[in-house]
Formats: C-alpha cells, sequence, structure tokens
C-alpha cells in the first residue's frame, strides 16, 4: 500500500476510535428524547464527572499499592458507572421530573442550569486545571512499512472498540428482551398509554437517565484513559459533539446514534488529516446543519409528524 | 404516610452523600508525575454534613415547605401602581423624569459605577435583543453571543483597516449582524425547538473558533486592541487631538482635561442606544409583525391554518434580534478598546439567556430589571466570586422550578371595557 493510503487507514482508525465513544454518549442523548422528547443538556456533564471518577478511583487505588491493572480497571468502571448514573438520577429528579408538562422550553433552560451547576460543581471541588494520569495502557500492533509510514492500533483503542462492542450488545439485549427494555420502549411509543397500561413510567424515564449517566461513565473512562487528561470543561464539548452524532443518526434511535457517532468521528479524523485540526469542531458542526436540512430525521430516523 | 416520608428522607440524604463524597471528599493532585488523592479537610466535611441535613430536613418537611411557599403572598407588582386610567396620564412624566434621572445622575458620581452602569446598559441592550427572540417569538437560540460578536468585529475591523468612525460603524455592525441572522436562519428556522437550539449553539462555537483561528484578518486569539473611541461630532476626547490641527472636545469648549468625560459620553451613547431599542421594540410588539411572533410561539399549527407565513415570521425575528447584537457588539467593542474571541463564549451567551428568562419572557421592564440584577450582583458579592457560576446555574434551575414566568411576568398592551 502506498504511503498516502497507509495514513488515510490510520486516520479511520482514531476516527472509529472517538467515534465509538460518542456513540456511547450518544444513546444518553437518544434514548431520554425518544422517551419524553426532551434534549438532556446536562448530559456532557456526567460523561466528564465519569471521566473524573475514573481518575480519583484509579489515583486511590494505585496509592493503596493495588498493581493488578484489570482489577484497578474493574473497580474504576463499576464506581464510575454508579457515581455517574446517581448524577444522572439527580438531574433527572431535580431538573426534569418537578417541570414535567410544562412548556419544552422551561426543562431545556432548567438542564442549561444543571449543566453550568455541574461544570461549577467540578471546578470548585477539584479545581480548574488539567489533570493528567500517565498511561495505563500502553503498546500496540504496528503494521505497515516502518521506512515510510507505520499504522498503528494500540491496545487502549483496541479496548475502546471492544468495550464499545460489549456495551452496545448488552444494551440492545436489554431492550429488546427484558421486560423493562420493552416498558421502555412501550414508554417511548406512547407515554401516555403506558401509564394507562400500569407501568409506572416514572421510573422508567428515570432509568432512561440512568442507562445514559452509566453509558456516558464509559465513555469517560475511555477516553480519559485514552487522552490521559481532563479538565472540567471537556463535557461541553463532547455533549454538542454526541448531541450532534444523535441527531446525525436520527435522534430516538439507538442504531442511528452508534452510526451517527462512528461517522462523525469518521469525518472528522478525515477533516484533521487534511486541515488545521481546530476546523474539526467547524466541520461538525457544519455537518449537523446539512444533516438537518437535507434530512431533518437523520439517517435512520423516522420523520415526526407534528400532532395538534 | 410519615414513615415514607422518612424514608424518602433517608434516601435522599444517602444520594447527597455519595455525589458529594465523590466529588467534594476526594480530590486529585498531581505530585511530581503520579496522581494522587487527597480527603477533604475537616471545615469541608463540615459543609459537606451540614449540606446533607438540610436536604434530609427538606425532604422530610417537604409538604409543610411547599404549603408555606404557596402561603407567602405573591409580591403584587400591579397594585402598587395606580390605577389604567390615572396610568396613562402618568405614564409620559414617570418617562420623562426617569430619562432625566438617567442623563443628570452620571455627574454626580464616581467613573466606576458610571463605567457599571455602561456595561449594563449592554446587558439590557443584549437582553432586549434576544427577548424578541426567545420570550416573543420562543425561538431558543442558544448561540446569540455570535452576533453580538460580529458586531463587535465589524465595527474593530472596520476602523483598524479603514479608519471609519463609530457612526458610521454603527448601522453597518447592525446590519452585518442581521446578515448573519438572516443566513443562519433561512435553513435553520424550519426545524423544531431543540434542533434551532443546538444548531444556534453549534454556530456560536463556529464564529468563536473561526474568530480564534483567522489569525491574518482577527489578530487570533491576541484579538484587537486600539480600537478608535466614539467621537462627538469628530471632537475626540483625549487629551491630545490625533491629527495636528484638530481640536479635542475639552479644547472645543474649554474645559480642563478629564478622563471622567469620555466614560460618562460613552455611558450617554449607551442610554441613547437603549431609548432607541426600547421604542423600536415597543413599537414592534404592537405591529401586527410583533402579534404574529407571539401568536406563532403560542401556536404554531393555528398560525399556520390562518395563513401566516411561519418562515418569514420568524426569520424577522431572528434578524431585528440579531442586529440588537450588532449594535450591542458596536459599541462594546468601542466601549473596550480591545476585543478577543474570549469575550464571546458559551457563558456569555448563557447570561443573556438568563437575563431574558429571569426578568419574564417576553416582558420588557422585567429583562431591564434583570439585567441590572444580573450586573450588579456580582460585583456586590466579590468575595463570592468564585461561586458566582455556581450559584448563577443554581439560580436558573430554581427558577424554572417556582417561577417559570419570571420577575416580572409579560403583560401584553390591551384596553379593557368598563361595564356601566
Amino acid at each position: 500500500m502506498s504511503e498516502f493510503s497507509l495514513y488515510l487507514l490510520q486516520q479511520l482508525i482514531n476516527g472509529l476510535t472517538i467515534g465509538s465513544t460518542y456513540a456511547l454518549i450518544a444513546i444518553g442523548y437518544t434514548m431520554v428524547y425518544g422517551i419524553i422528547g426532551m434534549i438532556n443538556f446536562a448530559h456532557g456533564e456526567i460523561y466528564m464527572i465519569g471521566s473524573y471518577v475514573t481518575f480519583i478511583v484509579i489515583a486511590g487505588l494505585v496509592s493503596m499499592g493495588v498493581v493488578s491493572l484489570p482489577i484497578i480497571l474493574v473497580i474504576a468502571l463499576i464506581v464510575a458507572m454508579f457515581i455517574a448514573s446517581t448524577y444522572g438520577w439527580t438531574v433527572e429528579r431535580v431538573a426534569y421530573r418537578p417541570l414535567r408538562g410544562s412548556n419544552r422550553l422551561i426543562p431545556l433552560i432548567s438542564a442549561i442550569g444543571m449543566s453550568i451547576f455541574l461544570q461549577n460543581y467540578v471546578v470548585l471541588s477539584q479545581g480548574s486545571r488539567d489533570v493528567a494520569l500517565p498511561p495505563q495502557i500502553t503498546g500496540g500492533w504496528a503494521f505497515g512499512d516502518p521506512s515510510s509510514f507505520e499504522v498503528t492500533l494500540s491496545y487502549m483503542q483496541l479496548m475502546i472498540f471492544a468495550m464499545t462492542f460489549i456495551t452496545m450488545t448488552v444494551l440492545t439485549l436489554f431492550i429488546s428482551r427484558s421486560r423493562m427494555g420493552r416498558a421502555c420502549r412501550a414508554c417511548a411509543e406512547d407515554l401516555g398509554m403506558t401509564n394507562l397500561l400500569g407501568i409506572n413510567t416514572n421510573k422508567i424515564i428515570a432509568l432512561t437517565f440512568v442507562i445514559g449517566a452509566a453509558l456516558a461513565a464509559i465513555a469517560g473512562l475511555l477516553l480519559g484513559l485514552y487522552y490521559g487528561v481532563v479538565n472540567p470543561f471537556v463535557g461541553f464539548i463532547a455533549g454538542l459533539k454526541a448531541f450532534t452524532a444523535a441527531v446525525l443518526g436520527g435522534i430516538g434511535s439507538i442504531p442511528g446514534a452508534v452510526l451517527g457517532g462512528l461517522v462523525l468521528g469518521v469525518t472528522e479524523a478525515m477533516t484533521a488529516a487534511f486541515f488545521p485540526s481546530e476546523y474539526k469542531d467547524v466541520v461538525a458542526f457544519s455537518l449537523l446543519v446539512t444533516i438537518l436540512l437535507f434530512r431533518p430525521s437523520g439517517l435512520l430516523g423516522k420523520p415526526e409528524i407534528e400532532k395538534v | 404516610m410519615t414513615t415514607n416520608k422518612f424514608y424518602n428522607a433517608i434516601f435522599a440524604a444517602g444520594i447527597t452523600f455519595i455525589l458529594a463524597c465523590l466529588m467534594i471528599g476526594v480530590k486529585l493532585d498531581t505530585e511530581g508525575t503520579t496522581l494522587a488523592v487527597k480527603g477533604a479537610t475537616t471545615e469541608q466535611w463540615m459543609w459537606i454534613f451540614g449540606g446533607i441535613g438540610v436536604v434530609f430536613l427538606s425532604q422530610l418537611f417537604s409538604s409543610q415547605i411547599d404549603s408555606l411557599f404557596g402561603k407567602m403572598p405573591k409580591p403584587k407588582l400591579g397594585a402598587l401602581l395606580p390605577e389604567e386610567k390615572k396610568m396613562a396620564t402618568l405614564k409620559p412624566w414617570l418617562l420623562a423624569a426617569l430619562i432625566t434621572v438617567m442623563l443628570i445622575w452620571p455627574f454626580m458620581v464616581s467613573r466606576g459605577s458610571v463605567d457599571l452602569a455602561t456595561l449594563t446598559l449592554i446587558y439590557i441592550m443584549l437582553g432586549l435583543g434576544l427577548n424578541i427572540v426567545v420570550g416573543l417569538a420562543g425561538l431558543l437560540d442558544l448561540g446569540f453571543v455570535a452576533f453580538y460578536a460580529v458586531g463587535a468585529y465589524t465595527y474593530a475591523l472596520l476602523s483598524e483597516y479603514f479608519g471609519m468612525s463609530f457612526w458610521a460603524c454603527l448601522p453597518i455592525s447592525a446590519g452585518l449582524a442581521a446578515l448573519f441572522g438572516f443566513l443562519l436562519g433561512f435553513p435553520v428556522l424550519r426545524l423544531r425547538g431543540d434542533y434551532l437550539a443546538i444548531v444556534t449553539l453549534g454556530f456560536g462555537e463556529i464564529i468563536r473558533i473561526l474568530l480564534n483561528n483567522w489569525t491574518a484578518v482577527t489578530g487570533g486569539p491576541n484579538g484587537i486592541s486600539g480600537i478608535a473611541k466614539p467621537t462627538l461630532f469628530g471632537l475626540e476626547f483625549t487629551r491630545r487631538a490625533k491629527e495636528e490641527g484638530a481640536e479635542t472636545f475639552h479644547q472645543y469648549f474649554d474645559l480642563s482635561y478629564s478622563s471622567s468625560y469620555k466614560v460618562i459620553f460613552l455611558y450617554l451613547i449607551a442610554v441613547l442606544l437603549v431609548i432607541f431599542v426600547v421604542y423600536l421594540i415597543n413599537r414592534l410588539m404592537r405591529m401586527p409583525i410583533g402579534r404574529a411572533w407571539e401568536a406563532l410561539r403560542e401556536d404554531e399549527i393555528a398560525c399556520r391554518s390562518l395563513g401566516l407565513n411561519r418562515t418569514a415570521i420568524k426569520l424577522s425575528a431572528f434578524t431585528i434580534g440579531a442586529s440588537t447584537a450588532g449594535f450591542a457588539g458596536a459599541f462594546f467593542a468601542a466601549r473596550q478598546g480591545f476585543i478577543s474571541p474570549e469575550s464571546f463564549i458559551f457563558i456569555e451567551s448563557a447570561i443573556i439567556l438568563a437575563i431574558v428568562v429571569l426578568g419574564g419572557m417576553g416582558s420588557q421592564v422585567g429583562v431591564i430589571l434583570a439585567a441590572i440584577v444580573m450586573t450588579i450582583l456580582p460585583e456586590l458579592a466579590r468575595e463570592f466570586s468564585e461561586y458566582r457560576m455556581l450559584l448563577f446555574g443554581l439560580l436558573m434551575v430554581l427558577m424554572m422550578r417556582w417561577r417559570p414566568e419570571g420577575l416580572v411576568p409579560m403583560k401584553r398592551p390591551h384596553l379593557e371595557l368598563k361595564q356601566q
């Protein structure tokens, strides 16, 4: 293969890595939107909190003398998912549930307030500077010609792919097979009717926030380890990107969120290959505007009918 | 029931404990190259447990607290005012008195407070502009700061590269901001509310990134400095005129030089601009277009079935709102003399939105009051400045929960027929 195509292959791998984490965050947006038709604006901050918790747990375990990496990672994952879910649940309870049934703008504004609150809460408690973690998972495979261009697939990237794949499989099974998953789908179909049929819709709505937050925490763990740094402001832009991914794939559709995340990640990586990397955000948002113009329901979404 | 409540309260306290522990209770710290965690100080733990206690008690007695809130008389501002008929005759006098006070006041107080008042007036302008878009037309715009930036950079660039004066640039800035509003609005306004929010948010970011990276023209992160100040019919407010032979303000009027003339002059321009904007919007609200904005906000489908062109109406609101931000931006650039992309971040948009929401969406008086509160309060509470944004976020959530209609709810201009 020529040098150029190897370079493109490397960008594709990088793009898919970032794209799969976007997909994980995007699922949180898409599930909440599918059921209550609102954007969970504080979702990006939950992801950021997930990253912080991961760092805290890893640093804590290392200082306690735990050396086995798998054990550290599993504990970090469990704790991050648990804490992020608690935050997600609280966001729903404080910023969304009391406002159900009011004008659409009102929960959105309260969620923006919640997002600002959480961001500054972390700034105050953890400081606003970057926190860096030494790389935990090192090494990888390299192929191609070492003299011209070598394509590397690091173990970290491999772990991101694997984790994303496992999470998606579990989520799909949960949604399609379990009793609660069926209740979720019923709520997305018709919230009022589901309520009439004796399902506690409040619980299901809280559950979607919790699941979304847990997935965001997985993304937080993976991206935190991948980049090695975290600061309180990473949630804003990541949330924006993930929302773009959710809209790109068709908001409300879980496979759509995954597809949207991957498409967005690859597009960004390819842009970064040819333009200064600052412009990759511009491209992401331009992509969002274009998609909304020509296919407002997204790649896999169903067209929405306005009802009186 | 009581035991149920008790369990609820315990549960809430437990959740608070978990949330507090993992962020306030432990702190990440870099020691050399390794990352370490530190426990919180005793004082912080006291705060955490105090907070948990508050949550526990407020959950335990939630119904009593709610009923207390219900019993609290809602402040009736309407009752303080004289009745409608008297009001109609009094109103011009009140307005005249208010404007006189606003014009005389700066000569009595210190330079710092005049400067703060000018800043407040800028936020009033921005709030009024966003109020058209969010409050009247019901379109959630989270990237309003983009138009503010367009206005500011238009003046800064025109003045730097072509030496144009502030007064010539003011309409151009507003026009260019309106053009940007039109260009963005044309494709996006067909979208549903929440999509619009995100697209405008993205647009705000794009503008900021472009300003940051287009170094050749905008100076990138360094911004543009030395922007010319406004002049009074060509009279400058500097100690010495820039050009040979030209006179400055204090020379022309034979006064001794004082830098506070400039500050007061800027303040007076801001007052003028705000009065102009308030008047304009007040007129617009009574015109068919203003009614159409509100009608569209209330029920889009009904509007369309009555034959209103929804795109044209939304677009007009968006464009007029953007042009107001352009005004404010040009003035901001002139006042600061220096602008950089740092001034146009998302949090600025959020503050303007908070002004509109706090004031009562659609209500002009409310927005003006809220802008005053939002700019003066942080100045008064300097010691709490690090908690400022935290409280700001909390306030937004609480306002939506207890008083979503804002401080001064909107009142439509109407006439009542008295029964005989």
